[in-house]
Order: structure tokens, then sequence, then C-alpha cells
């Protein structure tokens, strides 16, 4: 990152009062200025091919031409009516902020950059805008009394504007921490997911959601790692976990008749620090599988939790949902259980079973070891794994060593999608404390369902939009940094694979020695498999606590 | 002085004069105290069932509550039932705390970086919003229900009550009542907050500075007739009983303030469902509060649920074959 900008020159630029003189009179009448670090290049051709989505074509948004359809206008006129008919929530939330302001302050992009258009309500604006044009009755009659337009808020929609809705709805990580605070819970992420299947309509995605999802819709991830190399990663981690453990943890893969299917995010599978929590799956299911005979299997076709067509259209998530059930049924398992995930969890929890139901061919789950019945997911039949770990724990059904994680200071990081779209705060801690000593929570105004997005979600990891990234990072840095000075954390914990990657960027950048942990990592350590040899080295081929200094006793 | 607040302003101030005016030159208290009221009247009830009805016809795909709290799951782990509710009881609680006492914005904190020193970022509970908001809509209310005694006769008892709380502090002749006082008060507040916070003001628009100064000339106006200028009452209930019964008539003695004040009301009223005052209607439909977060447990059907093109396990199958075999993956078809 030696050609990014300076976290000290980053936080120069911050300032939350919108600058009058270089703002004069209306934020309607500023042109938008497309500006490298703070946007992700176009999506490729292919990739949109591939989904047979419209206008494929290759386009560069820092161009003056996007290369649209000649009745583009036509076309978003056309989207918008058909999204406020069938979503309430979009027809709703165009007609009732107050514009009161208690969201401006709330979102990580505006605590970034202080870039006004940031604050929820005028990323909100910037389509509502057009809404009070083309389709309120109140705009229509307003128009026709002098100063009725200006009375009314409205603009027609002009190349500037959708320039502006292109790099600010790429600019929301569909958070919904905004939401949080709304008095009429407008969701920005919801105005967000509407703008951005309005850019589909007209081939304008960004190729850091494209190609995942053409690579997800083809090879079953979105890294496209193909079905021979997938199984090829995994052989590779049960060689690691067998170093350390000197067990063999070796996984099914499409195994007919097993008892549990398991869906994880790619990132875990492709990408450090994810590969750990990985492990810690592995590990998991092993010692399941001998202590109790709980036969867990794995899927190429299915392996890939996430969903970056929740980025693209709803349309698009359910095809890449689809995989999930199909599978399932194919192998006959009883129910799903699913990795550690983000917006993985949002779409299972809020959408699958709506969209991809009903799951009448898998059995309402049920741990077969405990007996719980996991009656939050009995209509879904998906299982979230730290719901499943916490009850194993409660009911003593895993020995672990807690010791092996005990050079671990742990903070953890509710991720967005979790805490506000579902509300798994409590599982998460508990399964920490069960496997670590060391843990301290981060400022209140920074967790659970107010927590603090990495600045990276929703489609937006990539590498050419580092300033946006670090900038909306910093929130969730600045609390984290506040419990790295205090208690010397140097561990964050976090349930999201996108996290996995995002906060490892943003310590290295923000807070340089905390490092970043699955859940899943922590169990791996801790876990004591049957048969296993004397560990002195933990899943990252560190030394355990106090193995180090043993070593140098003798 | 700024556009967005100069043409509201001057709106709200040609309004006044027009109804002063038409009343005091050109003798037109039948336009201003019956024809444009029961326009009104008619305009904000229709349109705020065709706005109601609107919203109600678009559908509901998904449930997509926004969770504020733990969510229900195992058994021994504390469910935050209000803030997360997965039953209808839940959501009816979450719903009245958040009609009646605005729960989303009492959380409201105000974040402030410490530039320099420290690099803090840190963040203070902000309740001024939340006390104006509130101390606005039911000081509104209490003065809305107030007028119901121009409306009623006899004069339930009930109104008799609720006068005799709001001017329970028992100051001056007539006595002062709490509501209109706290009602300017608080307006003013909000106005202050649009005009002075730079954030707010970025974000406003002229309709957000328009029904302010409407309601403050109708406060003010309100005001003025009970405690400065004084009005012919027994006029005014003369009128406004006509109204109410459908036999208008048109009293002597009235003067252009009251058809100022009258005409400023109506055009709120008129004006309501064109805008973002209805807020009032929408929060009741509000699908990320008045949804229960148990999607997992209970299905949700999407009226309009289409079948879309996927890529299936046998073309996946078809494309890998050769690779998975090689792999030692179990395939369904060994060509």
């Amino acid at each position: 990152m030696s050609d990014q900008i300076k976290p000290d020159e980053l936080l120069n630029k911050i300032d939350y009062g919108p600058k009058k003189k270089s703002e004069p009179g209306n934020w309607m009448n500023t042109s938008v200025q497309i500006r490298p670090g703070m946007y992700c290049y176009a999506a490729k051709a292919e990739s949109v091919k591939t989904l047979s989505l419209p206008n494929a074509r290759p386009w560069n948004p820092l161009e003056d031409d996007w290369k649209l359809p000649d009745n583009w206008q036509e076309i978003i006129f056309q989207g918008l009516k058909e999204r406020l008919e069938k979503f309430r929530t979009f027809k709703v939330f165009m007609d009732i902020c107050v514009r009161c302001g208690a969201c401006a302050d709330k979102c990580h992009f505006f605590l970034g950059t202080g870039d006004p258009k940031n604050m929820p309500v005028l990323r909100a604006e910037l389509l509502r805008s057009v809404y009070r044009n083309d389709f309120s009755t109140a705009g229509k009659i307003l128009s026709k009394i002098p100063g009725g337009k200006a009375l009314a808020g409205a603009r027609p929609m002009t190349m500037d504007v959708l320039k502006e809705w292109w790099y600010y709805f790429f600019q929301c990580t569909e958070c919904r921490r905004c939401s949080v605070f709304c008095p009429y819970g407008i969701d920005t992420a919801e105005i967000t997911i509407m703008a951005r299947e309005i850019f589909n309509l007209l081939g304008l995605n960004i190729d850091w959601i494209a190609t995942p999802v053409s690579n997800c819709f083809q090879t079953g991830n979105h890294l496209g790692i193909q079905p021979h190399a997938f199984k090829d990663m995994l052989d590779f981690f049960v060689e690691d976990i067998e170093d350390v453990t000197g067990v063999n943890c070796a996984p099914n893969f499409q195994k007919k008749g097993a008892d549990i299917l398991f869906i994880t995010p790619s990132g875990d599978v492709f990408a450090d620090p994810g590969t750990y929590t990985c492990q810690g799956y592995l590990i998991l299911f092993q010692y399941l599988k001998e202590k109790y005979g709980l036969d867990v299997t794995w899927s190429t076709y299915a392996s890939e939790g996430g969903n970056f067509g929740f980025f693209t259209s709803h349309e698009t998530m359910k095809r890449l949902n689809a995989k999930m059930y199909a599978e399932a049924k194919r192998l006959g398992v009883k129910w799903i259980l699913g990795g550690e995930c983000g917006h993985m969890w949002r779409v299972i929890h809020q959408y699958m079973d709506t969209m991809n139901g009903p799951a009448d061919f898998l059995e309402e789950p049920v741990n077969p070891i405990t007996g719980t019945k996991f009656e939050n997911a009995r209509s879904t039949k998906m299982v979230h794994i730290v719901e499943f770990t916490a009850d194993l724990i409660k009911h003593g059904k895993l020995e672990l060593d807690k010791s092996r994680n005990s050079n671990r200071i742990m903070t953890f990081h509710d991720s967005c999608n979790p805490a506000r779209g579902m509300g798994i705060l409590d599982e998460p801690r508990y399964v920490i404390e069960n496997v670590c000593d060391n843990f301290y929570e981060m400022p209140p105004n920074t967790i659970r369902e107010q927590t603090f997005c990495c600045g990276s979600g929703a489609g937006l990891n990539a590498g050419e939009n580092m300033e946006l990234r670090m900038a909306g990072a910093l929130p969730r840095a600045n609390a984290l940094k506040y419990v790295h000075e205090k208690f010397g954390v140097n561990t964050l914990g976090t349930i999201c694979a996108i996290d996995r990657a995002a906060l490892s960027t943003l310590c290295e950048y923000w807070v340089p020695d905390v490092e970043v942990y699955g859940i899943h990592e922590l169990v791996g350590n801790a876990l004591i498999l049957p048969g296993e040899k004397n560990r002195t080295e933990d899943l990252r081929f560190e030394p355990l606590p106090g193995v180090e200094e043993e070593e140098s006793d003798e | 002085m700024n556009q967005k607040y100069l043409i509201p302003l001057t709106a709200v101030f040609l309004l006044f004069l027009v109804a002063y005016t038409g009343v005091e030159g050109a003798g037109l208290q039948w336009f201003f105290g019956i024809v444009f009221p029961y326009v009104a009247v008619i305009a904000f009830l229709a349109g705020f069932v065709y706005k109601v009805l609107g919203w109600a016809s678009s559908a509901v795909p998904f449930r997509i509550p926004t969770t504020c709290g733990q969510q229900k799951s195992l058994p021994w782990i504390k469910q935050s039932t209000i803030d997360n509710p997965d039953t209808s009881t839940g959501v009816f609680v979450r719903m009245i705390l958040e009609i009646f006492l605005f729960r989303s914005l009492f959380r409201n904190t105000k974040a402030a970086f410490n530039k320099n020193a420290s690099n803090r970022l840190s963040y203070s509970w902000e309740i001024f919003l939340w006390v104006g908001a509130l101390a606005f809509h039911y000081s509104f209310l209490v003065v809305l229900l107030r007028h119901f005694r121009f409306f009623t006769s006899p004069v339930p008892s009930c109104l008799k009550i609720l006068e005799r709380i709001d001017g329970i502090v028992q100051l001056g002749l007539p006595g002062l009542m709490l509501s209109g006082v706290v009602l300017l008060l608080a307006v003013l507040f909000l106005l202050a907050r649009r005009i002075f916070d730079a954030k707010v003001a970025y974000i406003s628009q002229a309709a957000d500075y328009f029904p302010l100064f409407l309601i403050i000339g109708i406060a003010s106006t309100g005001l003025s007739m009970r405690y400065f200028t004084k009005v012919d009452i027994i006029g005014i209930k003369t009128l406004t009983m006509g109204l109410v019964t459908f036999s208008p008539t048109i009293p002597e003695g009235v003067g252009g303030l009251f058809y100022a004040h009258i005409f400023m009301v109506s055009t709120l009223f008129a004006y309501f469902p064109l805008s973002k005052l209805m807020h009032m209607g929408g929060i009741f439909l509000s699908p990320t509060r008045n949804m229960a977060n148990n999607t997992r447990a209970k299905r949700h059907v999407n009226p309009w649920n289409y079948d879309v093109k996927t890529h299936t396990y046998e073309e996946y199958e078809d494309h890998f074959r050769e690779k998975m075999i090689e792999a030692g993956l179990p395939v369904d078809k060994k060509e």
C-alpha cells in the first residue's frame, strides 16, 4: 500500500461540518467527481454475460460516455416503478423521511470521510429527489406553483445524477447502522439495494461484485475454485492440522445420506486468516465424528456460503442461493449447518426460505448430540455454527483447553448483518468465553446492534478503492485501538469471512499490533481431539502459550 | 439568507396576508371560513387514505426487520423480546414504544472527532432532538385536542380535564395553557437546529422549513388571539359549530387574524398528505419495525416470487466430471 494515502493524511481530511463555501446553495446543484481510491472498477463484460444480465460491454466510470442504451432514462423510470410496487419498504422509505438528521453521523463512511453525501439521509435523498420529480403526486402538483419545485425538493434524472448515484451507492456497505437510529426504521441498505438493482438493468455493476457472482454461478463459489482445487485446499488443511495435532481430520465431500451438509464462505477456504477458521471447522467435525458419530459433509457444488448476488439484485441472490437447498435435497441430509459469515447469514435468515423454500425435504433441525431442537430455525432448517457450538459447549459435549488460547487478549467485532439482520450477539460471546481467558468489549456505542462496519462489506472489498475502505474502517479501528491501548487487546474475533479479510487490512493500516481470528479457529485450538499428540503449536504454527518458555528452560 | 428557507418563509407570510387582507379588505369570510376549510379537510382525508392505501398496495416480499438486540435462539440465551421480537406481542410493544415514545430516536448519539492529540472518535448520548421532538408532537396533540371544544357542544368532560391539566400553572388571565407555549418553543428549537446545525442545514429542503414556518404562524396567531389581541369567542364557536354541523354561517365581529389562523391551519391539512408529514401514517407501515424476526422459524411468503434460471448440479457435474473423478470426488454419472 505504498502509493496509498497515509493514515495521517486520511485523518486530516475529516471534517464533519459541511463546508458552505465549496457547496453553494443546494447540494442538488453540485455534480459528482468520481475520484480514484474511492470507487471500484467496472464489471467485466464477460462476467455480466455469464448471468445473461443486460448491457454487457467494457466501460470505464472515469470516462464521460458510459455506453448506456439510448433509452436509459426510460429503463430507470420503469425499474423504479416496478420496485415501488414490489417493495413496500422502498415506497414507504421514499415518502416518510423528515430529514431529522438522526442518522447523519451514524454512517462509518461519513465518520471516516466527512463527505456530507455519505450521510445516510443524503444518500437516500439522491434517489428521493428523482422519485419526487417522477412519481410523487406532491411533486407533480407542487411543480405547477411558482417555487414549488424547490418546495418539493425534486430534480429530474440526468447523467450527472446517475453518476452521483453510482458513486455513492457504491459507498454504502448496506450495514443498516443508520436504520437502528431512524425513528421510522428507514433502512438505507434497502435503498442501496434498489439503486444497485437499477444499475444492473443498465450494466453498471462493479467488477468486485460481478465476477464473484459469475464465478459462484458457474463454479460454485466466488473465487472460482474448481471442484478438484477445492478438495486440494481442504486436503492441504488436513495435512497442516495433522502436523499440529497428529490427528487426521479429512472431511467428506458430497456424501449422500450424511447427517448434515456444511456450507461456509469460500473465503474461509482460500484467504488467510479465514483458512485457520476453516481448519477449526474440520477439527470440530472430526471431534464430533469420533466422539458421537456425527456425519458432516461438504459440497464442492454448494461451496459458497456468501452471496454477492445480494449486492446485485434480489433475482441474482435467489439464483445463487438456490444451490444450498438443491444440494441438501440431492444429498439427502437432515439439515444444513452454516459457517461464520456476515451477509451470508442475512440472506439465509431473512431471505432463503422465502425465495427458495419451503425446505420440506429436510428435517426440523435437532442437535443429535445434545437433543436440542433449534426452534428458531425450524422452517429454514439451517443452523448457524456458532449456535451449534454454543449448544454443544453448554451441554458439556466439548473438551476444551482454554489455556491454549491464553495468549490471546480478545475483543469481539459484531458483524453488521448478523447483528442487525439477525441478532446473533450473545452466542459468539459465550463461545469465546469458553475457549479464551481474556475478553474485553469495545465501547458500548460500537458493538452489538450499534456495531461499526469493517468498511468493506457489500462487495466493496476491492483493492482499487482502498482509501474509501480505510476511511470507512476508521470508526471500527478507533474503537479497537482504544481497547488495544487500554487492555492490551491483541486479537479481534469475528464471525464473518469478509471481516476476516477486511479487518486484517484494517488492522495493518490503523492498529498494526492486532490480529484477526475467526471464532472457530479459537475453538480448533482449544478442542482436545481424541488421540491427539502433545500439541506445541497453534493452527498458525505459532508456539502455544507456555511452550516457548518450557523449550528455553530445557 | 438562503433560498431554502426564504421561499417557504415568504410563502407563509403570503398565506397570512392573503387571508388577512382577503377578509379585512375584500370581505371573503365565506371563502376562508367555510369553503377552504371544507376543501382542506376533504383533501387531507382523501390524500391520507390514498397515500396509505398506496403503501399498503405494495407487496412485502421479505421479512426484514432491523434487529436491535439478541435474537431468540437457544433457550438459555436471554432474548431481547422488544428490540428483536419474534412474536406479534413483541412487535406490538416495539411499535407502541416507537410511535408513542420515539424509542429509536432516544438512542441518538453525537459523534465527535478529536483531531491531533488522540485522534479519538467518541460518541455521546444526544437527547435534545428526542426531547424536542417529543415536546413538539405531544404539545401539538394537546393543542389539537383542546380545539375540539370549538366543535362540540356541550364540551365533553374529558376535554375539560385536559384543559385543567394543561392550565395547571394557573398563571395570568386568561389562564396560561402550557401546550401552546411548549409547541411554539419546540418548533422554534427544531427550526434553530435546521438553521444552525451545519449537517442538518445541509440536508434540509424548503419542504422542511415550510411546515415549520407554517406551524410557527399557526401557533403565534393562536397565542396572539388568546392572550393579546382577543377575539369574539362566541362568534368563532358559532362558525366552527356551523362547519361541523354542515350548516355553515359567518358570524359578525370576527376579525382577519382569526381567518388567517384558520387559513394556515387549513393549508397545513391540505399540504399534509403531499408531504413528509405523512410519516405519521408511514411509521405504522415500516417493515423494518413492524415485523417479527422469526423468518427462520416461520416461512414468509413472497406474493410475487418467481422461478429463476439456476446452475443445476447436473450442469455443474457435466462441466467438471473428469476433474471430479480424477480428484476422487463422488459423481452421479460415471462416463
